[in-house]
């Protein structure tokens, strides 16, 4: 029998092969690439999204956190081309997407991509599902648009899906409207509905922040088995560290529009850099240890019309100093790991006056 | 120990449906809840929504009358407090909302809204001295005096729980509610609320029942700890015990399927299977027997009590004793020497200890005027 010990170590070793391969992220096998997004709405004076460069490789579950308003939601909405171009500018940005090059500037995501090869889900799955229907024609009727076939191959997918993602009794699902299921269970018929035509690259938006804990593990490791399963890039945004700690494989963490840290898991855990990241971790109650008075960031996060030019989280910084003024690029710290402060690594730059 | 406020066996039923397509029936939100709370403890209440922890609370407070059962406030009947009796009640505990903002007129300035409950319960107290006390008041919760000009829509979500806090705080009580007071807010606003309600029940010497769904939260604030399922309370201890070495199987399923950052190797939890079912139709038996693991066939017909083993710990379950303790496997982070000098560096700068460059003896510039004020 193996012990404790050593199902520790080899969980260990598992982890880190992973790292090491995305690390090595060939060109190759990047599905998803966007570069320079910056997108202001109209009437404000401040990008929303300040410069902001993301990727995904096949199989790689990118987690995106941060707190409310730090524009996940209207990222994921941008790659998506979910957002009224009348209200967004988007003043530059290039999405490289599975072999096709969109600039964002003008362009957005082909719409038979959308719901295809990427597909989303949200936090409310009444944002993707129509009370008035029932949700097995719902699922047909989106496969019968990105894959085709006929009604009763779309009729078996459905099924097959629905199955799939646990619903109990699908059969009778199949005849049922959205209303008539629990949270849970049309979280389950949304994910349904986004995997059905195989895409390639999942978003999804705090699929799991609504409901109750243990339902949000079955959740999660559905969205997780599922990934596995097709090799699936996905991104996955929340609020929640315990769930990026539990599910990314690569992390990004945004504060006001810019990205502040980035890089595998592990080390964004393990050795966290950027003044922002450190502040969230130890805000967090924990569930073991000393339950001492919690570490606080002061303040919160500015509105749009208040952001402070450069490093936009200086308002609320400990170690801000006038310099903070211009924006830091963001840099890597080890291969792979990057952070956007002028003083990273901290320890080695800062230090408690005596 | 003092107890402040003691509910014995308290029950509330709430008849739904009866309509052209539906029977009418009985949603048991709560049903059969005994509690003594002890001067000065946090005592925390989680569960899953619909648990009927709100309803729970409602009863405690006499916003809502039980279908049977009793409650007592410091020695006096709740239940059927009326005049001068409820007056003290509604003077002596207060409420805390998720949302404080949900159930307050939105045109009322903060100072009106802060001061409401001092027109009611200390009509006494004239125009200019009100003033002066919610200027006090605003500044207990961390705000600034020259809020009370304000209105709510002016404010972020953390302040505007500081403000209801300051509006639970307006009359002296004794006993606070919190019904998920900081759940909606984000981790950093979080943690700012989470230590100030540690420090008014530390410096006004309150007593606080806390329910949330978070079992980190409860962890960081509780005293005790009890856990509903299906309007019973299915665990009650101490908060170290209850995290420690957890009896009931529902509690042990809660607890597993938390994320948790310090992990790190989590996917291959444990977990349980299926949703709570309708309080308008629970399971006969043990209620937690469609989803526990060890369930048997004496759990789908005897309803097991909540009973106490002689160290205090109480749990609701036939076979608590027979299950094997299967403590959470974590395979905790290995940070390096520098990442903990980092961490206690920033530690010890958001204490406010005075920073500088490692390689010169300046100051640096830190300009604090730019730094918004609290929350
Ligand atoms: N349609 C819109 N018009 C104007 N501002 C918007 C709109 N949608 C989002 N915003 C603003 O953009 C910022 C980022 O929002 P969002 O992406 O939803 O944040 P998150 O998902 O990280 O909580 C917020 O300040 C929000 O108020
Ligand atoms: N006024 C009401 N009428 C009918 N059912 C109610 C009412 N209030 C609460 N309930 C039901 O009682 C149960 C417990 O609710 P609640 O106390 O709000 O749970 P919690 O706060 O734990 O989420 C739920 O099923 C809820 O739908
Ligand atoms: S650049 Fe300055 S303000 Fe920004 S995180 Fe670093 S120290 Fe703080
Ligand atoms: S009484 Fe039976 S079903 Fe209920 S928690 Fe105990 S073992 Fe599980
Ligand atoms: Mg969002
Ligand atoms: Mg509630």
């Amino acid at each position: 029998m193996l012990s404790d010990l050593t199902w520790t170590n080899l969980a260990l070793v598992q982890v880190s092969q992973k790292e090491i391969a995305l690390l090595h992220k060939d060109a190759n096998d990047v599905l998803m690439a966007l570069g320079d997004f910056r997108l202001r709405f109209r009437g404000q004076d401040a990008c929303v999204i300040d410069g902001v460069d993301l990727s995904v490789a096949r199989g790689e579950v990118l987690c995106i956190v941060g707190e409310s308003g730090c524009g996940k939601s209207v990222t994921a909405m941008a790659l998506m081309g979910l957002l009224p171009s009348g209200s967004a500018e988007i003043s530059s940005g290039t999405l490289r997407f599975d072999g096709e090059t969109v600039d964002l500037t003008r362009d957005r995501l082909s719409s038979e991509r959308r719901g295809g090869a990427m597909a989303m889900i949200f936090q409310e799955p009444m944002t993707s599902l129509n009370p008035a229907f029932r949700i097995g024609d719902q699922i047909a009727e989106s496969v019968l648009q990105h894959r085709g076939g006929s009604k009763e191959q779309a009729r078996d997918r459905t099924l097959e899906m629905l199955r799939r993602v646990g619903l109990p009794s699908p059969e009778a699902r199949l005849r049922q409207f959205p209303h008539q299921l629990s949270g849970g269970q049309r979280q389950r018929v949304m994910i349904a509905m986004a995997l059905a035509n195989d895409p390639k690259l999942l978003i999804a938006d705090e699929p799991t922040t609504a409901l109750d804990v243990t339902i949000q593990a079955q959740i999660l490791e559905l969205i997780r088995d599922l990934q596995r399963e097709r090799g699936t890039g996905t991104i996955l945004i929340t609020h929640d560290l315990g769930v990026v700690a539990e599910i990314a494989d690569t992390v990004a963490v945004m504060y006001g529009g810019q990205m502040v840290e980035r890089g595998p898991v592990a080390q964004i855990f393990d050795d966290p850099q950027h003044p922002y990241t450190i502040g969230l971790m130890e805000s967090v109650p924990r569930l073991s240890g000393e339950r001492a008075r919690l570490t606080t960031i002061e303040g919160s996060v500015p509105s749009i019309d208040k952001m402070p030019e450069g490093c936009r989280f200086r308002t609320r910084c400990a170690f801000a100093v006038a310099a903070c003024a211009e924006r830091p690029a963001l840099r890597d710290v080890t291969p792979g790991h990057a952070a956007a402060c002028h003083f990273v690594p901290l320890e080695q730059h800062l230090r408690v006056a005596v | 120990m003092s107890v402040i406020l003691e509910a014995d066996n308290l029950v509330k039923h709430f008849r739904t449906g009866g309509g052209l397509f539906s029977k009418a029936g009985r949603v048991r939100a709560v049903d059969g809840v005994s509690l003594r709370i002890e001067v000065g403890e946090t005592f925390a209440i989680v569960g899953e929504s619909g648990c009927g922890k709100s309803t729970l609370a409602r009863l405690l407070m006499r916003l809502l009358d039980p279908t049977a059962g009793e409650v007592s406030f410091d020695g006096q009947q709740v239940t059927r407090a009326r005049g001068k009796a409820l007056s003290t009640l509604r003077r002596d505990v207060q409420f805390i909302f998720q949302d404080p903002f949900s159930s307050l007129n939105p045109r009322l300035s903060v100072g009106r809204l802060v001061g409401e409950p001092l027109e009611v319960h200390a009509p006494e107290m004239g125009r200019s001295e009100r003033r002066e006390k919610v200027a006090e008041l605003l500044r207990q919760v961390g705000l600034r005096p020259e809020y009370a000009d304000r209105y709510p829509h002016e404010f972020s979500g953390g302040q505007r729980q500081r403000i209801g806090i300051a509006r639970a705080l307006a009359t002296g009580p004794r006993l606070i509610i919190g019904d998920e007071p900081v759940s909606a807010l984000d981790v950093s606003v979080q943690a700012q609320v989470v230590n100030l309600l540690a420090d008014l029940g530390r410096d006004l010497g309150l007593t606080l029942i806390l329910i949330a769904h978070d079992l980190a939260v409860i962890r960081h604030m509780s005293d005790r700890v009890a856990v509903m399922y299906l309007g019973r309370i299915v665990e009650q201890t101490t908060t170290d015990a209850l995290f420690e070495a957890p009896r009931h199987p529902y509690t042990r399923a809660l607890l597993d399927a938390v994320p948790d950052l310090d992990d790190r190797g989590g996917a291959t939890r444990a977990r349980i299977e299926g949703e709570m079912p309708s309080p308008a139709a629970p399971p006969p038996g043990c209620t937690f027997h469609t989803r526990c693991p060890h369930a048997q066939a004496l759990c789908r017909e005897k309803v097991p009590m909540l009973e106490a083993a002689a160290d205090g710990h109480a749990t609701a379950c036939h076979f608590w004793r027979e299950i094997e303790a299967t403590p959470r496997v974590a395979s905790r982070r290995i940070r390096s020497d520098a990442a903990h000098a980092r961490l206690n560096l920033y530690r010890r700068a958001t204490e406010g200890a005075e920073i500088i460059p490692v390689a010169t003896n300046g100051r640096p510039s830190k300009s604090p005027d730019n730094r918004e004020e609290d929350t």
